[in-house]
């Protein structure tokens, strides 16, 4: 293979074994029309690390996140989540729907705006995954999903309706409702920038739980507390590159880069 | 004005009449549901976004679009057979254009019913794995519908509002069969307010029906 994953990434990967290799990103590139916005990413994310994805808008960052499930599709590279794997080198690309979605259905995403289904109850919006895409009867999705809504702590509102519910509670739905799935991979893009502030810890709270279970996770997030404390590895991305990757307390307290410490220098109030 | 009213007189046609309507609903119900499914056609035909698809379709919907139904009907019946040397029957080429007329307004009804679903469910459909069919099922059809019906039953409305022109076809729609019992009894006053009254009959609930809809959606 001929590829250079960035120093910090690559010191994790030779101890592994290929099945502690959860996410294998490969010269990753996309550009929308003259824009580049992913310029050869490479990253490597072992089983059960959560990696928080950290840089100014327009850095890339909800870009490669979306590439990670292939709802953006890259021009070039190679992505592996698990066991399902998917080669964008040039000539390649011939994408089938099907391909698609069982790549996608291993992935679980949970969004800005929650984007639940609004013309399901709450347990449908759970349900309506496994029922559809994996051929679950609905009798037992029914009582997986009413798990995960306990889990998520929303088990009483199963039956309502997402208008009916709050910000972090319709976010505790999508957690639920990418779960049920039973993803390889969560990836939380934004989870809680479109919330008010009194309801980004219950969501917090959720991720952290996951975290604690050893669900591989990768989060956007503007959250740099809750990067450093959650997150294994974080990566600080700008102009489309991965400037900074490393430990989440390194990255966060002692960044190396100055582009790092000058986008941090704007967060200092959130990070006592 | 002392005008002696007689209804009574049109009893002996309401055989006639109803034939009439017959074709009118019958007209309405056949191209409402032709128009329907080659607009879902042209609809999805747009949606593809690929060019050798599109520009056609928006031709075909921008021409049917834009010029008058009558004349339509009538190119329809009197010019395409010596374009095509395919003598056509009129009820046929009545069928053909209110079909192909609906579908252009139906098409346009459909697509911005589909467009108007939120990006963010498509990204939430194909986040959890579902293939294309299953997130037009599943996702965007049933929440797109709810807004299309109000303005594809007022659309529908208008179609049977249209079948009005086939009498020029002399198609024995119920103005042409007005026009029948007109020359019979020589009473148009009576004749034509009864048509009138009885397409006001027919389509003054299915108004109502579209307003109703309509509010239950802003609910």
């Amino acid at each position: 293979m001929t590829y250079q994953p960035n120093s910090d990434l690559r010191n994790h990967r030779s101890p592994l074994m290929d099945k502690d290799l959860m996410i294998e990103v490969v010269g990753l590139k996309k550009s929308f029309g003259p824009l580049e916005v992913l310029r050869d990413i490479n990253l490597i994310v072992p089983r059960g690390h959560v990696v928080a994805l950290i840089g100014p808008s327009g850095s890339g960052k909800s870009t490669l996140l979306r590439s990670l499930n292939l709802l953006c599709l890259p021009d070039a590279g190679y992505v592996a989540i698990g066991d399902h794997k998917m080669d964008f080198s040039a000539g390649n690309v011939s994408l089938r729907d099907r391909d698609l979605a069982a790549f996608r259905a291993n992935t679980g995403m949970v969004f800005q705006n929650f984007n639940l289904f609004p013309h399901m109850n709450v347990v449908e919006n759970v349900m309506v995954g496994p029922v559809t895409v994996l051929k679950q009867d609905k009798k037992s999705a029914r009582e997986r999903a009413i798990e995960l809504l306990s889990k998520v702590g929303l088990a009483d509102r199963a039956e309502a309706h997402p208008e009916q519910l709050s910000g972090g509670q319709k976010q505790r739905v999508a957690i639920a409702r990418a779960l049920a799935m039973n993803p390889d991979v969560m990836l939380f893009d934004e989870a809680t920038s479109a919330l008010d502030p009194a309801l980004v810890g219950e969501v917090l709270a959720v991720i952290r739980q996951l975290a604690e279970q050893g669900m591989t996770m990768i989060l956007v997030t503007h959250e740099m507390a809750f990067a450093r404390d959650v997150a294994d590895t974080v990566i600080f991305m700008k102009d489309g590159y991965v400037v900074e990757a490393g430990d989440a307390r390194q990255v966060i307290n002692q960044p190396r880069e100055a582009a790092t410490r000058e986008f941090l220098s704007h967060f200092h109030g959130g990070l006592a | 004005m002392d005008y002696q009213w007689d209804f009574a007189t049109l009893w002996q046609y309401r055989y006639l009449l109803l034939e009439g309507l017959a074709y009118t609903a019958g007209f309405t119900v056949l191209t409402v549901v032709s128009g329907v499914v080659v607009g879902t056609i042209f609809a999805l035909a747009r949606l593809s976004g690929l060019r050798v698809v599109t520009v056609p379709v928006m031709a075909v919907v921008e021409l049917f679009r834009c010029t008058p139904v009558l004349v339509q009907l009538v190119w329809c019946y009197y010019a395409l057979p010596m374009l095509t040397g395919v003598e056509i029957s009129p009820p046929m080429a009545a069928f053909l254009t209110l079909t192909l007329y609906g579908a252009a307004f139906y098409s346009e009804i459909i697509r911005g019913g589909i467009v108007s679903i939120d990006i963010g469910q498509w990204d939430a459909g194909r986040a959890i794995g579902m293939r294309r069919g299953q997130l037009m099922g599943k996702i965007i059809l049933p929440q797109a519908l709810r807004r299309m019906v109000p303005p594809l039953v007022n659309q529908s409305v208008l179609q049977l509002k249209n079948t009005s022109l086939l009498s020029v076809l002399a198609v024995p729609d119920l103005l042409y069969q007005g026009q029948l019992v007109t020359s019979a009894t020589y009473r148009p006053l009576e004749t034509y307010t009864l048509i009138a009254a009885i397409y006001l009959a027919v389509l003054f609930p299915l108004t109502r029906t579209a307003h109703w809809l309509e509010d239950r959606n802003k609910a």
